[in-house]
């Protein structure tokens, strides 16, 4: 049934919360998990239901995730039918290359959704993270007869320096969206929107040029939460985890969730893999007197000190009788010999001199900026 | 088709039998190796390296698995329009088909293939060493000395040299005579089993050595002392670095070990000199609170829960709880459950070893007999072997799929 879809992923989001991981790359380019990035959770879950046309809709900062998806090939999405269709901005007499929100960027990649065969549409953002396939929740679509299908899960806990862009829904007993929240300081509800939705392609160029032509910008704010009552709105409730990587805080929380076996299991599903770019990485090397627990580490790492319950991902070098612990080191991060790191964000290439200290806390973990040295 | 300064042809169809349980289902090029590798991985890498875009492998034995592997070989960025690689099995000519009898017979049966690239130059490559070496400089001293054909060559301890094809040179680097496996060694300058050859001077040796009736239709043993005989221009290529041959069960776990050592023998991390290989599509690996590894190599899709010590694990292996995996080889998708012990041993791809289980243990007076001529004293576990609980397999045994020990 989801051959009878295809994919569009806004990764225009503009996140200040995410700090000085976003300062060079998009939400979607977000190293997560050893050696994935944000954008690689979404692709995979559409290219495992059997979409091969997805559409990706760029803004700022996009060279790092242009660089990333390169042809698409190892989502196998290097097509001569179909496959992946990167749409940066571009300047026109009516479009000026800068969008005001999703409406605009939607309205100016219409050529490419008029083009696509396929009669769903199932549209997404870039900063959720989970991993499931569409099936079902199409066929749900299909069956409540809805205009827009929108994919949810229950979160309990709230906490307002986390919000982002936090969509919540209310529904009565068949399913049928009543009401919608766009970041309300008290949630009357715990469903929360996983940023995904399936919409007929016809409604959507509809609504799209409908948005437009009424000076609209926003396709949450402006389109879904006025239209909430004239739609026929459903909500498909996801159970398994979702990561929404809103702020540095919950970047640091969700890596860590994945030293749980059970999240592990539920977020790289042997039967749905998540397809990333090949480095051509060694497999991780560990030294004489390395001590390694409750960590995840990605190929390409030396391990001669001591890690504990922290994400390394490819190519980290932990020196003799240097200590990591309760931290995430993306790649190629050198922690040099006698360097302490406890509760650390360390983003590309940071180097840590020898015998330099950094600890944060739990509740606000220290950042340090790509190719920095401490 | 482009003319091409130099082809590869790359001789994959061994069986490697003295691998054992290990190439009963592949050929030996695709026997795992390192934790994400395959053998075949690093005489392709190095093509590639080297700026090598065309290669041909010859495959005959057990073919399904490595041409899996190799597919359009986009994993070595060998997927080109003009070019790339070939995988070519022996094939029906006219009325009757033949398989390749010899490594020249392999070659000869694909003249065609080669002429299509119209190439002034040949390498041969054979696809059971593990080395990382530059072709393209061995090229550069081959047309520099106007040479027919060029061996590269390594120095091995004379005391080892009777075991290799030995190359006698004079003081420019030409080949003045060839011995294969001396009892009395006069150099210790040991063949390599790679060549360059002019392709007219190739092709026309080619033909002469099948028309000769009583030839093995062997490079070493035939092509090579026949040119020398005929006074060919042939010159020794000097290469020094690491070079294993990986074809007994002894030396393919050497070689393993050897990217263990610190500083490893091999290095795999220059950035310049990648090897290329297929990945699995695996999330990072996984270390429990409760597990210990030292001095190893551990590949994604691994979860490690027991103790590893020197030890090499490929990707999605599984070590259980209170595990002991000591100087091993653990193949991809192979499961050691909790409280297994595994010494000095390597384990096949998918290979479950139960609960408790001692593999390498000490044998005793109640084992069978068994015959370590092939193992010495690492223990074997094939592919997709299942060892039941508590089960000991005393060192140097075997363990074929079907979990029958073969003799």
């Amino acid at each position: 049934m989801t051959d009878n879809a295809f994919g569009l992923i806004y990764t225009g989001e503009s996140n200040m919360q995410l700090r000085d991981l976003t300062t060079s790359r998009s939400i979607a380019a977000v190293p997560f998990g050893g050696r994935y990035r944000c954008i690689d959770f979404v692709l995979s879950c559409m290219v495992n239901s059997g979409i091969s046309n997805i559409g990706l809709i760029t803004q700022k900062n996009y060279h790092s995730l242009m660089d990333h998806l390169g042809s698409g090939k190892e989502w196998d999405l290097n097509r001569k039918r179909d496959g992946l269709f990167i749409l940066p901005p571009f300047v026109t007499k009516e479009n000026t290359g800068i969008y005001k929100g999703t409406v605009d960027a939607l309205r100016s990649c219409m050529g490419y959704v008029r083009r696509s065969p396929q009669r769903y549409c199932i549209l997404s953002g870039s900063h959720t993270i989970y991993n499931t396939i569409y099936d079902e929740m199409l066929e749900a679509h299909i069956k409540n007869g809805a205009d827009i299908t929108v994919m949810y899960s229950v979160e309990s806990s709230f906490s307002p320096d986390d919000q982002f862009d936090d969509l919540r829904l209310q529904t009565d007993d068949s399913g049928r969206v009543t009401d919608l929240e766009i970041d309300p300081y008290r949630p009357k509800s715990d469903f929360q929107s996983c940023d995904v939705f399936i919409i007929e392609k016809t409604l959507l160029e509809y609504l799209i040029e409908d948005a437009y032509s009424h000076a609209d910008h926003d396709f949450i704010r402006d389109v879904l939460v006025k239209k909430v009552r004239s739609l026929k709105i459903y909500g498909y409730r996801y159970d398994g985890y979702v990561a929404r990587l809103n702020s540095i805080g919950l970047f640091y929380k969700h890596n860590m969730a994945l030293l749980d076996g059970s999240v592990r299991q539920d977020v790289f599903n042997g039967e749905h893999p998540i397809y990333t770019k090949v480095k051509d990485e060694v497999p991780a090397r560990y030294g004489k007197g390395a001590e390694v627990t409750n960590s995840i580490i990605a190929d390409g790492c030396i391990i001669e000190g001591t890690v504990k319950n922290s994400v390394l991902f490819r190519g980290v070098h932990v020196a003799k009788d240097a200590v990591v612990e309760n931290s995430i080191l993306m790649q190629a991060t050198n922690v040099l010999e006698g360097g302490q790191l406890s509760h650390v964000v360390a983003d590309k290439g940071v180097t840590v001199k020898r015998g330099r200290k950094i600890a944060g806390y739990d509740s606000f973990p220290v950042v340090l900026r790509k190719n920095m040295t401490v | 088709m482009r003319k091409k300064k130099l082809i590869a042809m790359l001789l994959a169809g061994g069986q490697g039998s003295r691998l054992g349980v290990l190439t009963n289902r592949m050929a030996k090029p695709a026997v795992p190796f390192g934790g994400k590798y395959r053998i075949i991985d690093f005489p392709l890498s190095n093509c590639v390296n080297s700026a090598i875009d065309t290669v041909g492998v010859l495959t005959q034995y057990e073919p399904l698995e490595l041409n899996a592997y190799i597919g359009t070989g986009q994993a070595w960025d060998l997927d080109r329009n003009s070019g790339g690689v070939y995988v070519l099995p022996p094939y029906v000519k006219g009325s009757a088909g033949e398989w390749y009898s010899g490594t020249a017979n392999a070659i000869y049966q694909n003249m065609s293939f080669i002429d299509r690239f119209n190439p002034d130059h040949v390498l041969i490559l054979s696809g059971d060493h593990i080395y990382k070496m530059d072709y393209s400089d061995m090229l550069k001293q081959h047309i520099a000395n106007g040479a027919d054909a060029t061996i590269a060559v390594l120095k091995v301890p004379m005391e080892e040299a009777s075991r290799f094809g030995i190359m006698n040179t004079d003081g420019t680097g030409r080949i003045i005579d060839f011995e294969e496996k001396p009892k009395q060694p006069r150099s210790n300058k040991a063949s390599m089993g790679i060549y360059i050859f002019k392709w007219e001077k190739l092709r026309e040796y080619l033909i002469l050595d099948e028309n000769d009736e009583a030839s093995q239709n062997d490079f070493g043993k035939n092509v090579i002392p026949l040119m020398l005989n005929n006074g060919c221009s042939m010159f020794a290529y000097s290469f020094s670095g690491y070079w294993k041959d990986v074809g007994t069960i002894q030396s393919l776990w050497e070689a393993n070990m050897d990217l263990i050592r610190e500083p490893p023998e091999l290095d795999l991390y220059d950035k310049e000199w990648r090897i290329y290989s297929k990945s699995a599509i695996m999330p990072p690996h996984y270390v429990s609170a409760d597990a210990r590894v030292e001095s190893s190599i551990v590949t994604e899709g691994s979860t490690v829960c027991g103790t590893v010590r020197h030890s090499v694990l490929f990707s999605g292996t599984q070590i259980g709880t209170g595990a002991v995996v000591e100087d091993s080889v653990i193949m991809p998708n192979a499961r050691i459950a909790d409280g297994a012990v595994v010494k000095k041993a390597i384990v096949g791809e998918g290979a479950v070893i139960g609960r408790g289980a001692l593999v390498g243990c000490e044998p005793n007076e109640s084992d069978p007999e068994y015959d370590t001529n092939l193992t010495g004293d690492i223990t074997l576990i094939a592919d997709m072997a299942k060892i039941e609980e508590n089960r000991r397999v005393p060192r140097g045994m075997i363990v074929a799929r079907n979990g029958a020990k073969t003799l």
